[in-house]
């Protein structure tokens, strides 16, 4: 699976600490402007690739290939015109935009990017800081984050902004549960909750006997805890706020959601808060589920030295990319989903399926660590799986068609004139899957 | 006084500052914004005592739910811009002695009890892991660790009796409340969260969403 010598090359919470200043120093500069490269490149990748999917072209003037596109838009977002709005709330205001970008890009701190190497003669772990509890550090800063969006939806005085920035926080606050639930099986294989060492102990999967051989668990916990791995990225989806979850800012019903009122750097942030938070989300993906910056197993079995020196720093790269297509790639596939279609999954789904994961994996670690024989409990696990997925789909079956006449009822009357001026049908009739008298139409065409 | 000292005694001043302009701030929304402030500096107090897994816990669930939730409460009901007049409570008074009371009493205790009980912060170094703690509530404090536990599930499932009115019997008949009038302006301040718990109606988000617009127009 992989090879023994590159322990040494592991970086573990012994490895930090030790760092002259201008190290430390350096090592933030260069997070954030990777970050900062990565967005550049991705709204430009984003752009080509959907372009691609769509059989367009995509922006292809600026630059070979158009990669300068993203920092000309840069430049000219910064140099518009910075509308504040009257009667707005100017401190909160401005604070919003900040809120909303700086947690993003503090949760890379914890972040490994490569093993140890030799910097000027010093030895330093290629990860900005660590700590026992590095991992709640991106819990804290996404749960920071949000703040961004209520307050930019509450400061800016439109009803647009305001149910942006409601949309959001539910949304981010309900996945984030479950987020954090799908790290718990993690925590209890890696028995920490410190990042390097959660990619140290993926470098090998652990022993156990069957029958007299020795073999191996997958080393990656995307392989030996996939549940965990499928939960955290509809997670990682609903928390990053992009299609088929970008609900806060859904173009169709809320012009641009939180930032509506939003123009020139302030908007930028925003912008640039949502690409950071997509790479930030695919590197904790790519540290707690992937094996980190460890050379993907076909390679280390005929290249011994691949997790030494500055390698690491490239398999990070790529995995990272793998996400980062992953998102643009389901922005191009995926239509929206509704709002409660949205907090029936975050709520009704991913929270009771991550509990009961939870339960099982617990289960089997304390069997295993007092040395019982789990085979038997994995074979019965799998039958009340099974048996579950039966019931649940007979119940959706038989509460699906129950559910149809209730639903036609409730398709309340609006009055499209009310207060004398015209009002949005916030209730729309698709969303309960029924036409009333005035926009059949569009039910139907929105239903098909 | 070592630098530590200094760096608690201001995050001090920081969480007990913000916590006085919590309750006297004139505008709603800064008031849980500097409720944040004063659970961040708290948070920033474990940090320097060593006790980084209670400190990020204190971020996640206090500064990232709880407030959190707080704010979205006074969105859905009402978020004024600008100065509430009306926030002072009658009570003010009794609130102030009883308060200042309480915090005598725990500051009496602590100085009193702790006042030469002097850990240097150096020894305890990787003291404040989720080992640690793990290990001493699972072990020492397992009894009301329990205890909160249940106390939590209880007030749970109070929330959910208390929301739906379609259990227990006490809710009013569907067909009383099922035409609910979309007039505008809307029903007085105040009255929409009664409004929203009490609606027979099949909640969607949009419910959400015509009350804040409402609140909205209101406001403008």
């Amino acid at each position: 699976m992989s090879e023994t010598h590159v322990l040494a090359e592991g970086a573990t919470l012994n490895s930090f600490g030790h760092d002259p200043w201008w190290i430390i120093g350096l090592k933030a500069l260069v997070v954030f402007v990777f970050l900062l490269l990565t967005v550049l490149i991705t709204v430009w990748a984003e752009r080509r690739i959907i372009g691609r999917m769509q059989l367009r072209p995509g922006p292809n003037r600026a630059g070979p290939f158009g990669i300068l596109q993203a920092l000309f838009d840069g430049i000219k977002g910064a140099l518009k015109e910075d509308i504040v709005p009257r009667g707005v709330d100017k401190v909160v205001f401005f604070l919003a935009p900040i809120l909303a970008a700086a947690p993003a890009m503090v949760s890379f701190s914890v972040i490994p990017w490569g093993g140890v190497v030799s910097i000027g003669g010093h030895k330093t772990p290629l990860q900005l800081a660590d700590l026992p509890v590095a991992v709640l550090l991106p819990l804290a800063m996404a749960s920071i984050g949000v703040y961004g969006f209520v307050l930019a939806g509450w400061s800016s005085m439109s009803p647009y902004a305001l149910l942006g920035g409601l949309r959001s926080s539910a949304q981010v606050i309900s996945y984030e549960i479950a987020m954090g639930l799908s790290f718990v099986a993690v925590f209890l294989f890696s028995g920490t909750l410190s990042t390097s060492e959660i990619v140290a102990a993926q470098a090998h999967g652990t022993a156990f006997k069957v029958a007299g051989m020795t073999l191996h668990t997958p080393s990656w916990y995307a392989v030996l805890l996939l549940p965990s791995f499928i939960i955290y990225i509809f997670t990682m989806m609903g928390e990053s706020g992009r299609i088929p979850f970008d609900l806060p800012e859904g173009e169709g019903e809320l012009v641009a959601g939180y930032h509506t009122e939003y123009s020139s750097l302030k908007f930028m942030m925003f912008y640039l808060a949502e690409y950071v938070n997509m790479t930030t989300l695919s590197a904790l993906c790519t540290t707690l589920f992937l094996g980190g910056y460890r050379a993907p197993w076909p390679i280390t079995w005929f290249w011994s030295g691949a997790n030494s020196g500055w390698w690491p720093v490239l398999w990070f790269l790529i995995k990272i990319w793998m996400f980062t297509f992953f998102f643009i790639w389901l922005r191009a596939a995926l239509p929206r989903v509704r709002y409660d279609q949205l907090m029936k999954l975050g709520w009704k789904v991913l929270i009771p399926v991550s509990l009961g994961w939870i339960l099982f994996v617990s289960v089997v670690r304390a069997l295993r660590n007092e040395h019982h024989d789990v085979g038997p409990i994995m074979i019965v696990a799998a039958i009340i799986v099974v048996l579950l997925l039966i019931a649940s789909f007979l119940w959706e079956r038989v509460s699906a068609s129950e559910a149809q006449p209730e639903e036609a009822e409730a398709a309340a009357e609006q009055d499209p004139m009310a207060g004398g001026f015209p009002v949005p049908p916030l209730d729309a009739p698709h969303y309960h899957g029924v036409g009333n008298g005035r926009a059949p139409n569009s039910a139907e065409a929105t239903r098909a | 006084m070592t630098a530590a000292d200094l760096v608690i005694v201001l995050l001090g001043v920081v969480a007990v500052g913000a916590g006085v302009l919590v309750v006297a701030t004139r505008q709603l929304v800064h008031a849980a914004l500097w409720l944040v402030v004063s659970f961040g500096a708290l948070a920033g107090s474990y940090l320097v005592l060593t006790a980084e897994f209670v400190a990020w816990v204190q971020v996640l669930i206090y500064v990232g739910a709880v407030v959190v939730l707080l704010l979205f409460g006074i969105m859905l009901t009402r978020a004024p811009i600008g100065r509430s007049e009306d926030l002072d409570s009658g009570n003010r008074i009794v609130a102030l002695v009883v308060a200042v009371a309480t915090a005598g009493v725990l500051v009496t205790t602590l100085v009193r009890g702790f006042r030469s009980a002097y850990v240097p912060i150096k020894d305890r170094v990787g003291s404040g892991s989720s080992h640690t703690l793990g290990g001493s509530l699972f072990q020492t404090w397992v009894l009301p660790f329990e205890a909160l536990s249940v106390l939590l599930l209880a007030a749970l499932i109070g929330a959910i009796v208390l929301s739906r009115t379609d259990i227990g019997g006490a809710g009013p008949e569907p067909e009383e409340e099922e035409p609910e009038p979309r007039r505008r302006p809307a029903a007085p301040r105040g009255t929409v969260a009664r409004r929203l718990g009490t609606a027979r109606r099949r909640a969607t988000p949009d419910d959400e969403d015509t009350i804040v617009l409402s609140r909205v127009d209101e406001e403008i």
